[in-house]
């Protein structure tokens, strides 16, 4: 008895006319290029494109015989994972407490929001100059304490200023559609349960959290997606990979193989092997996450 | 309503007529990648050549650092709207060299318009490094730099060293790292470009090869030698150091060299080209000196190695834009040009000719240390210390970052990671000696 609408055109072209510019822009921004990073990925070429040559398989079995790129695949993990759970927790706790804020609201949520406008790039700088070993004023303080901060040596300093840099990006994205996801929560429900006696704690996980699932099912496909595809600029800016490999995720050594070391071949192989990855984590997520979510 | 048609028609006719010469003027394109300082150095060159003459105009524009503007350019190319001119680092020579259908080399340019080209008034260490095996020069040398050392005299001072004689070796570098530590000094010894610095340039200047095939001036099946016993008692020193505080690490690249400028560290390897800076920027007395080496080693010290960039002429344009590029070319090779030039910016005098000038003109007795680094490049050049052009040499840059950090983190033993680069860095090599094979 769902009330689905199904509308019926008369005229077989009308849909398609509707579709078209829609699906236009699918295929000029997504199919072609990667349609042109599929054929590129069974190519090697010079620089220039003046000798191109068909290699096969070849450029993926260069990846897979190159240690460094199998263990940026552990270093991809321990970043998405850090960034990607860091960047929900944190900014689901802030919009929580945001939520509840009666005075000047308005201010404290533009406040959130306000990093979400910062350029990738300009994060990894903005995280870089704090934490620059000899003049960054929070390793200037850290190194007061006794804790020498050094991740141009240290490759768990590098990390942890990755990630800092990367979920600082994007809690402003995920507090915006947490916010919203709980004032769309009818305010009877958690009256009705303070007046059961139930504890803010408990009206929270009991109520609100199971409500918002949906809102936290979308945000963490577009934070692994985040993690994985957009995160290069901050790599780039904060560390370059380094120290040694330590913070060279896939997506940043994609981007330096084509756009520093203009080896198309070798980039587009691993474009194709991560457009894969972030296919197969997104449909184990609407496979299995999505059905525990409530709409 | 008449009268106006006539007036139109007549600013028309007598804008054509204005707009005519200047139409008939080949514009010439030059995409390069100098900043500050140096920006308005490029300008001023095109500047005085445009004024010098009627037929062509060049037109310099800034496409982004060295790494941004080349594979702009190879974009531009591929889209048939490249530039005419295009400044090159020297880690991008080997590509440049392979990809042959895309450039023109300068000799025949210069052949085709009828301009005298003498590959040997330029500088041995610079003429070689930019022809090829069949003896061509194929870019034209323009910004040249090497590798120098610089000391902070009142930091010397301070711990009690004589600041007179800057130290000339690695154990008297360490010596003096010792006595700035004790005195206080946090930081004694930075390294800046560290594998240009100290794997490449340390090579040639021992006079040993970091590959083979002469470095890769040879031939594409070069593949790298960098774990020598000598690399690896250098680099074992370098950890050394580093372990006792005597050497602190500061970054890839040039982010070193403001731990320099702001006095935090007594002393750097860098290239020559970070002299500007330097003058302009220190609070303090300094001086350059030769790279350090080891004067046990036979054959030290031979000569540094050559960096800085070259201008390349794409291929696909008209005959009469050669001819302009040409006549520019010609212009920029004049003694008197380069020697001006080399006063301005700091990078080396690339013919044999400015040199001379420039020595006459009593510039080097004024500013003592500019001619360190003249010095250690003005020499008859080895086999093994002509220069170093590998492919995917950009890779190999960065791998030797990579490696190196890994030694001054104590992750790996100096041995284990020149092994690595060696390891790594051929298959880069293979790699690229098979894509430029093909086709």
């Amino acid at each position: 008895m769902a009330a689905e609408k199904r509308v019926t055109f008369r005229s077989p072209w009308l849909p398609w006319a509707l579709l078209a510019p829609q699906l236009v822009v699918i295929a000029l921004f997504f199919f072609w290029p990667a349609g042109q990073a599929l054929v590129q990925s069974l190519q090697q070429s010079d620089a220039f494109g003046t000798s191109v040559q068909w290699v096969g398989l070849e450029n993926f079995r260069n990846l897979w015989n190159d240690e460094t790129y199998l263990a940026s695949f552990a270093t991809t993990a321990v970043f998405s994972v850090l960034v990607a759970s860091l960047g929900l927790s944190l900014s689901l706790l802030l919009a929580v407490f945001a939520d509840r804020v009666v005075k000047v609201s308005g201010l404290y949520r533009t406040l959130l929001v306000w990093p979400y406008a910062v350029a990738p790039a300009v994060a990894g700088v903005l995280w870089l100059f704090m934490f620059a070993p000899s003049v960054g004023i929070v390793s200037y303080l850290l190194r007061e304490w006794g804790f020498e901060w050094n991740h141009l040596l240290n490759g768990n300093h590098a990390m942890a200023l990755i990630v800092m840099a990367a979920v600082w990006k994007q809690i402003a994205y995920n507090f915006l559609f947490f916010l919203a996801g709980l004032q769309s929560i009818p305010k009877s429900l958690i009256e009705a349960a303070a007046i059961d006696g139930a504890t803010p704690w408990r009206r929270f996980w009991t109520i609100q959290f199971p409500l918002l699932s949906p809102t936290t099912f979308f945000l963490l496909v577009i934070n692994v997606i985040y993690v994985f595809l957009d995160t290069f600029a901050i790599v780039d800016a904060a560390t370059s990979g380094g120290p040694g490999k330590e913070t060279a995720i896939l997506v940043y050594k994609l981007y330096y193989d084509a756009f520093k070391a203009m080896d198309l071949g070798a980039s587009a192989a691993q474009s194709v092997v991560l457009m894969f990855i972030v296919v197969i984590f997104t449909v184990i997520q609407f496979r299995f996450v999505e059905k525990k979510v409530n709409y | 309503m008449n009268r106006r048609i006539v007036v139109l028609t007549a600013v028309a006719i007598a804008g054509a007529a204005l707009t005519g010469p200047a139409r008939a003027q080949v514009e010439i394109q030059w995409w390069h990648s100098m900043t500050a300082v140096n920006n308005e150095w490029v300008n001023d060159l095109a500047k005085d050549f445009n004024a010098s003459q009627k037929d062509y105009k060049i037109v310099p524009t800034y496409k982004g650092q060295y790494f941004e503007s080349m594979p702009a350019a190879i974009a531009a190319f591929r889209a048939g709207q490249a530039p005419h001119i295009l400044q090159v680092f020297e880690v991008g020579t080997a590509t440049m060299m392979a990809s042959k259908g895309a450039t023109v080399p300068v000799g025949q340019i210069m052949k085709d318009a009828g301009f005298k080209f003498d590959p040997a008034a330029y500088i041995p260490a610079v003429a070689g490094y930019y022809t090829a095996p069949n003896g061509q020069m194929l870019s034209l040398p323009f910004n040249s730099s090497t590798t120098v050392f610089y000391i902070n005299k009142d930091a010397f001072k301070a711990a009690g060293i004589d600041a007179s004689k800057p130290p000339a070796t690695w154990p008297e570098v360490a010596l003096a790292a010792a006595k700035l530590k004790a005195s206080g000094h946090k930081c004694p010894l930075t390294i800046a470009w560290q594998g240009w610095t100290q794997l490449e340039s340390f090579s040639t200047w021992h006079n040993v090869e970091l590959a083979t095939k002469g470095n890769g001036l040879k031939g594409l099946d070069a593949r790298l030698v960098a774990n020598s016993p000598l690399h690896v008692r250098h680099i074992e020193n370098l950890a050394n150091m580093a372990k006792q505080g005597l050497f602190v690490y500061k970054g890839r690249a040039n982010i070193p060299e403001a731990s320099f400028v702001s006095g935090e560290c007594a002393m750097i390897t860098t290239s020559s080209g970070f002299y500007g800076n330097v003058k302009k920027n220190a609070k303090f007395d300094f001086a350059l000196a030769t790279l350090p080496y080891y004067p046990d080693v036979p054959g030290a010290p031979q000569n540094t190695v050559i960096g800085g960039a070259s201008l390349w002429v794409l291929a696909g344009k008209k005959p009469a834009e050669y001819k302009g590029v040409a006549a520019f070319f010609n212009f920029l090779s004049s003694p008197e040009v380069q020697s001006a030039s080399h006063k301005r910016t700091g990078y080396l005098p690339v013919t044999t000719a400015s040199f001379v000038l420039t020595e006459k003109s009593g510039f080097y007795k004024e500013n003592p240390g500019t001619d360190v680094a003249v010095n250690q490049m003005v020499r008859k050049v080895t086999d093994k210390s002509r220069g170093i052009r590998l492919g995917n040499y950009v890779q190999i840059r960065t791998l030797e970052d990579e490696e190196l950090e890994n030694v001054w983190g104590g992750k790996k033993t100096a041995q284990e990671a020149l092994d690595s680069i060696v390891k790594r860095g051929n298959e880069l090599l293979e790699r690229f000696e098979k894509a430029s094979k093909g086709g």
